[in-house]
């Protein structure tokens, strides 16, 4: 049996395995102590029968000491610096703190500078991640040319290049009219449309949730409804249209009751929520600490837990990081005047797995949110844990626990708020097409 | 002049396609036939319309659907008289009402009218005493542009009854699609739009066609493949995002054509954008393209509509 500790690529003819790994594939609720077999960057076969006549000889194996194999997160919003803010982020610090938080593959959100609202941009970002990044990246491109909000882009064009789905960010589209002729053209080719919704008027002074802490404190804030009014408007538009659309960061009690109406009138809505957002309440902000200013802000807890009802019901499909690194210049500034937003790659998982912890959700549910279920929305291949599939893959100890430690990040900025914060589970190893990309252990047999 | 009670009202105006029978259609059809080969055959001017007056009152520019239809008046013998919305009273603030009151008094025969709003042709029709043709109003509805496509069809393909017709392009904006739509279902094609959701109109499919978003599937099979203009205020992201992306998924060239029956035939009710909606080559391919054909049947079609429309008129004038 060969040893293989290293990095280096393995030749495409050559097979690894797993061995004594709890299996977990989220979507099927496969749950079973085996092994798994990689060959030419796929998942070739897997079991509890697998190597039940005894291991090949040809075979680079790793021995699991049992612990959970799943496929790897697909992160459906994050913000990875390229083009143009190098200085936050960039798609090789960005791919690094993926691949420690258990993320094969990131979707990159188009509110860049300049935005990706080009053929040519789309085509860009693809060689720059196949170049410098570790995981799979792909890029969501921009529903409104400079996400000004008034002409669509090339969408039809922009998903032959590469474009996984469309959104404007961070930015909400105002015009009801334009909304809707996105959503219209984006059915033409049965397209994904993300958008966060998010009244500009009513938002645009605040900085923080609208109620009792916000007084308080003195700062301006954002009323819930901000939130509802343009979801509410979003929903009538895609059953009218009959599109796709994503409700993005979602953060209200009022909102997932929206979308959980919607639903059940067959909207074709799906939506998703961060973890700090289902972790954290507007309490956070403590003493103004603008590490939990974000965007949306922090709502108070019958809407944190709201959002976890969401998620164990089904109403939210999706956790995703929201990943928004800030220098620390931008964040050491008065809390108004702060960037929001939390580097969140790099803990999305342990704490996503917080609420397999406390029994909220059970663990395939939990996992369901950040690997098949985006997979199916994007139609991507990995998600899986099946013959076939991508060997997208992360080897995870759901129970050790360890304390968040932002100084570690391999993320460019460390700006989180979950400085010290106890968390339970910690990935092992990142597979990317069957490449080792993260190694925590480095302990084949 | 005929009078608003006699009992051939219904055939005293052409306004629209709809509520026009098979047999109405058929009788219109093979009377612009016939003026068709006249045309062709000995081209001489008629005097059938000798001492009617034809008033062409056009809100909205235009150059061929104007000439073709003085060209047809003045090919049977009317006077002809063209009225354009530059220089008239529209100009200084006139109400079409009033307009419509002022040109009856003058007693004309026909008054041919395009005006931006639908619904135009038919109130100016309430209003006098002519013969009204709609050249246009509005997204509404064009009469004779629907019959002169159907013309055009059936001498090529002898009938229009079973023929696949594909209309493409800005279907919302259009009247021309919704005249076609409505003469080619009745006439019992089966009539399919092809255009990306923000250029359909809500409900469409209630016309009785078949919806396409993709155009390769919309064009399989099918005998006439029609092209509509799309204007190019719509083209820069509003409606569609751009030239370059409405002419990848929607210009029509040979590769989308060859999806098509190898004998579909093109039409385009012009004027034509080339390489936004349609290849060059294919709109000038001499064994493929009506587009030439379309406009010499339009002053055969628009002779046997104003010849049909006046017979009353002209009856009552020779018993006075």
């Amino acid at each position: 049996m060969a040893n293989n500790n290293s990095y280096e690529p393995q030749t495409l003819g050559e097979k690894r395995a797993f061995v004594n790994v709890r299996l977990v594939d989220p979507e099927s609720g496969l749950d079973v102590l085996g092994s798994l077999l990689i060959f030419d960057g796929k998942i070739m076969d897997l079991g509890p029968r697998l190597f039940a006549d005894g291991l090949p000889s040809d075979i680079t194996t790793i021995d699991g000491g049992g612990h959970c194999l799943c496929p790897g997160l697909i992160d459906m919003r994050a913000f990875v610096g390229e083009p143009g803010a190098e200085h936050k982020e960039t798609l090789s610090t960005a791919s690094a703190a993926a691949a420690i938080g258990g993320i094969t593959t990131l979707i990159a959100t188009p509110d860049t500078d300049p935005t990706i609202d080009d053929v040519a941009l789309v085509e860009l970002l693809e060689r720059s991640a196949q170049d410098t990044a570790r995981v799979n990246v792909h890029p969501m491109a921009a529903i409104t040319k400079g996400l000004r909000g008034v002409e669509m882009t090339e969408m039809g064009l922009l998903a032959s290049a590469g474009a996984v789905a469309f959104t404007d960010g961070n930015v909400t589209i105002s015009d009801a009219l334009v909304m809707r002729r996105a959503l219209a053209y984006a059915s033409t080719f049965d397209l994904l449309i993300d958008h966060l919704p998010q009244e500009n008027s009513l938002s645009a002074e605040g900085c923080t949730n609208e109620g009792e802490v916000a007084t308080r404190l003195g700062l301006t804030g954002i009323p819930s409804v901000a939130e509802s009014i343009v979801l509410d408007r979003d929903l009538r538009l895609t059953e009218l249209t009959g599109s796709r659309l994503h409700a993005s960061h979602l953060t209200t009690e009022m909102s997932i009751s929206a979308v959980r109406n919607a639903k059940a009138r067959d909207v074709r809505v799906t939506c998703s929520v961060t973890p700090h957002h289902f972790t954290l309440n507007e309490t956070a902000i403590g003493e103004y600490r603008t590490f939990a200013k974000t965007w949306p802000p922090l709502r108070s807890e019958s809407d944190r837990c709201a959002l976890i009802d969401g998620l164990s019901d089904g109403t939210v499909d999706v956790i995703s990081s929201g990943h928004t690194p800030q220098d620390q210049e931008s964040k050491r500034l008065p809390f108004a005047q702060a960037a929001t937003g939390i580097s969140g790659l790099e803990t999305m998982l342990p704490l996503a797995l917080d609420l397999y912890h406390k029994g909220k959700l059970s663990l395939h549910t939990l996992l369901q949110k950040m690997t098949s279920t985006p997979a199916r929305l994007l139609n991507l291949k990995s998600g899986r844990l099946i013959s076939g599939a991508p060997a997208d893959l992360i080897l995870i100890d759901i129970d050790s626990p360890w304390l968040i430690d932002p100084d570690q990040f391999l993320s460019k900025s460390k700006n989180s708020p979950f400085e010290k914060h106890p968390v339970q589970g910690r990935v092992l190893q990142t597979l990317v097409a069957g490449q080792p990309v993260y190694d925590r252990t480095l302990q084949p047999t | 002049m005929a009078s608003k009670t006699t009992d051939t009202a219904p055939n005293q105006h052409l306004l629209t396609i709809e509520g026009l029978s098979v047999s109405n259609i058929t009788k219109l059809l093979d009377l612009a036939d016939s003026y068709a080969t006249h045309n062709r055959d000995i081209g001489t001017k008629q005097s059938l319309l000798s001492g009617c007056t034809q008033i062409n009152l056009f809100f909205e520019s235009s150059t061929r659907t104007r000439t073709s239809f003085e060209l047809a008046g003045k090919r049977l013998g009317a006077d002809t008289i063209n009225m354009s919305v530059e220089g008239s009273a529209i100009k200084k603030g006139e109400t079409l009402i009033d307009t419509a009151m002022t040109l009856n008094a003058m007693q004309p025969d026909v008054l041919v009218v395009r005006h931006p709003e639908s619904g135009a042709a038919a109130l100016l029709a309430q209003k006098v005493d002519c013969s009204v043709i709609n050249a246009g109003d509005g997204t509404h509805a064009h009469p004779t542009q629907a019959l002169l496509d159907a013309l055009t069809i059936r001498r090529r393909k002898g009938q229009l009854q079973g023929l696949v017709v594909a209309i493409c392009g800005d279907i919302l904006n259009s009247r021309v699609a919704r005249s076609n739509i409505q003469l080619l279902t009745t006439m019992g094609a089966q009539v399919r739009v092809i255009a990306p959701p923000t250029l359909l109109p809500a409900s469409v499919d209630r016309l009785g066609v078949e919806l396409h978003h993709d155009m390769r599937l919309g064009l399989n099979n099918c005998d006439i493949v029609m092209m509509l203009r799309l204007q190019t205020e719509r083209m820069h992201g509003t409606f569609v995002p751009s030239v370059r992306e409405y002419y990848h998924f929607y210009g029509l060239d040979y590769d989308k054509l060859s999806s098509a029956k190898s004998d579909a035939l093109i039409m385009h009710p012009g004027p034509m954008n080339r390489g936004v909606e349609i290849d060059t080559a294919v709109a000038d391919d001499i064994d493929r393209s009506l587009i030439r054909e379309q406009v010499e049947m339009g002053v055969a079609v628009r002779m046997a509509c104003l010849d049909l429309l006046t017979r009353e008129s002209r009856t009552q004038d020779g018993k006075q």
